[in-house]
């Protein structure tokens, strides 16, 4: 078997005297689609941020295509970094630009972009998104959570990442528009190959959008398994989470991650 | 409680955010030696910062200089001096007030801007988003504004003098029966090039000082509408009291040439 295209070893975190991630392992095969799973607070933010070089964490090994990216200098990091597409939570849009500029930001300013072609290129990514070239003009703030995020996904594909993040890509969504988000992501991630690493706490987004699921509880994974495989997990950590019960063995954390 | 511990914290604090403060504005800096250059961000920096301010400099530099005007009047009329307004008045502005004052109002104006900007970038994770589309953050939000304020404070500052020593005519000519063109000469023959570049100096220090602080605050801000209002304010603050001390560390060092 292949070796996997992102590897996470005993990877850790601590925000002064609250530890968030504890060593944290972690191996996504090229192509797979990983959804994490974990209440409020429990580090999955962090981790997305430590592999995308935003937060720096303070042990562990983050190889992706075989290389440390954490024994790197910053701007190899970055270089290798680059490959990955991020879906923010609440869209992350830059309000002060329009929907097409920010769908081809990184062709108009990034390093080794082109601005030639930026619009028409935006307007295909919009296209693919399910949007149509009348939104490009219009400003992120005129646009609906749905629409939003649907911009934000445009954006994040935009340079055919290898690598995909979604940060809880459904949260504050209705039903319906976040079956739609959700449909569009699984087709997105596999019409590009990509491996897919998404958090959420919304299980039916879980259900439909993972190859496997894997649960972070206080800074480590307790849990690994097919989304099938979630509801009837023998976990009981698993259990009381996918059923949404207040009684168990999780308790709130109470300070944010 | 051990008192020399107390200070000893405080000293190192302080010692530290300097620190800080020194490798962002290094960091921005050296951000824009080599390309791409973001020249649309910049013109629309020197735009904002140079063009969008000149009502409330103008305002600032006409009623300073005519409110001068009646105090070196009422106050040299004591030792029968009042012929040397203008001289008194100009050197007053130049080389003091117009660029204190000018830069205490871009502190208000466009240092709390800045960081009331970045700052909600930063809680709304668009700078992280701009960080994973291959577009460093700093080069494109911080080192334009800091280069174009450092560009157009002098200039500012200059207007401000122009505008200031006019307010100051209105009144001596005006309400005070001085001769106009007699005004003009006094100043003319008596202003010494050093006294203007002293204080066009002082401007670009200051609009670096301002526009880093603003940045800086904003960029470092975090914890929703709270923490950039305390960005904003740390920013005006922070500012404001740079450009005083630093006004007076200045001063005297061209008083010795």
């Amino acid at each position: 078997m292949a070796e996997p295209k992102i590897s996470i070893r005993g990877l850790r975190k601590a925000f002064g005297s609250k530890v968030v991630l504890d060593g944290v392992d972690l191996d996504i095969d090229e192509g797979a689609s990983l959804v994490v799973i974990g209440g409020s607070g429990s580090g999955k933010s962090v981790l997305l941020k430590c592999v995308l070089g935003l937060i720096h964490p303070d042990a562990g090994e983050i190889i992706i295509d075989g290389v440390d990216i954490l024994k790197l200098s910053e701007f190899e990091r970055m270089r290798r970094t680059r490959q990955i597409g991020m879906l923010f939570q609440a869209g992350a849009l830059f309000d002060s630009l329009k929907v097409w500029e920010n769908v081809s930001f990184r062709l108009l300013y990034g390093e080794t972009g082109s601005a030639r072609n930026a619009r028409k290129k935006a307007v295909d990514c919009l296209a693919q998104v399910g949007l149509s070239a009348d939104v490009a003009n219009l400003s992120p703030a005129e646009l609906s959570g749905g629409m939003q995020k649907r911009v934000g996904l445009a954006r994040a594909i935009a340079a055919d990442p290898s690598i995909l993040f979604f940060d809880e890509p459904t949260t504050g969504l209705d039903p319906i528009t976040a079956d739609v988000i959700n449909t569009l992501i699984i087709d997105r991630v596999r019409a590009l190959g990509a491996t897919a690493i998404s958090i959420t706490h919304d299980m039916a987004s879980a259900r439909k959008i993972a190859d496997e699921v894997a649960m972070i509880y206080e800074g480590k994974i307790i849990w690994r398994g097919s989304p099938e495989s979630m509801m009837n997990s023998g976990n009981d950590y698993v259990d009381q989470f996918v059923n949404g019960r207040a009684e168990g063995p999780i308790k709130m954390s109470i300070r944010r991650a | 409680m051990n008192i020399f511990g107390a200070v000893g914290r405080a000293s190192l604090a302080v010692i530290r955010e300097i620190g800080r403060i020194s490798i962002f504005a290094l960091r921005s800096g050296f951000s824009w030696v080599v390309g791409p250059f973001y020249w649309r961000a910049f013109f629309n920096a020197l735009l904002k910062i140079g063009f969008n301010t000149l009502p409330v400099i103008g305002l600032t530099a006409i009623f300073t200089g005519a409110a001068l005007a009646l105090n070196i009047y009422d106050g040299s009329m004591r030792f029968n001096a009042e012929t040397f307004l203008p001289q008194i008045l100009s050197v007053s502005i130049v080389r003091e007030l117009g660029p204190v004052l000018a830069a205490l109002m871009l502190s208000g104006r466009s240092s709390s801007a800045m960081a009331a900007e970045l700052g909600s970038m930063r809680v709304t994770d668009q700078i992280d988003a701009m960080s994973t589309l291959a577009v460093d953050p700093y080069k494109y939000l911080v080192a334009p504004r800091i280069i174009a304020t450092t560009i157009m404070t002098p200039v500012l500052v200059l207007v401000a003098d122009i505008i200031g020593v006019y307010g100051g005519y209105l009144v001596a000519v005006y309400l005070l029966d001085f001769s106009g063109p007699i005004y003009i000469r006094n100043i003319a023959e008596f202003l010494e090039n050093r006294d203007v570049i002293s204080g066009l100096i002082k401007a670009g220090v200051f609009g670096f000082l301002l526009s880093t602080m603003g940045c800086y605050y904003g960029f470092t801000s975090k914890g929703g509408a709270q923490g950039v209002g305390a960005a904003t304010r740390s920013a005006v603050v922070a500012s404001a009291v740079l450009i005083l001390a630093s006004n007076y560390i200045m001063t005297s060092f061209f008083v010795e040439f």
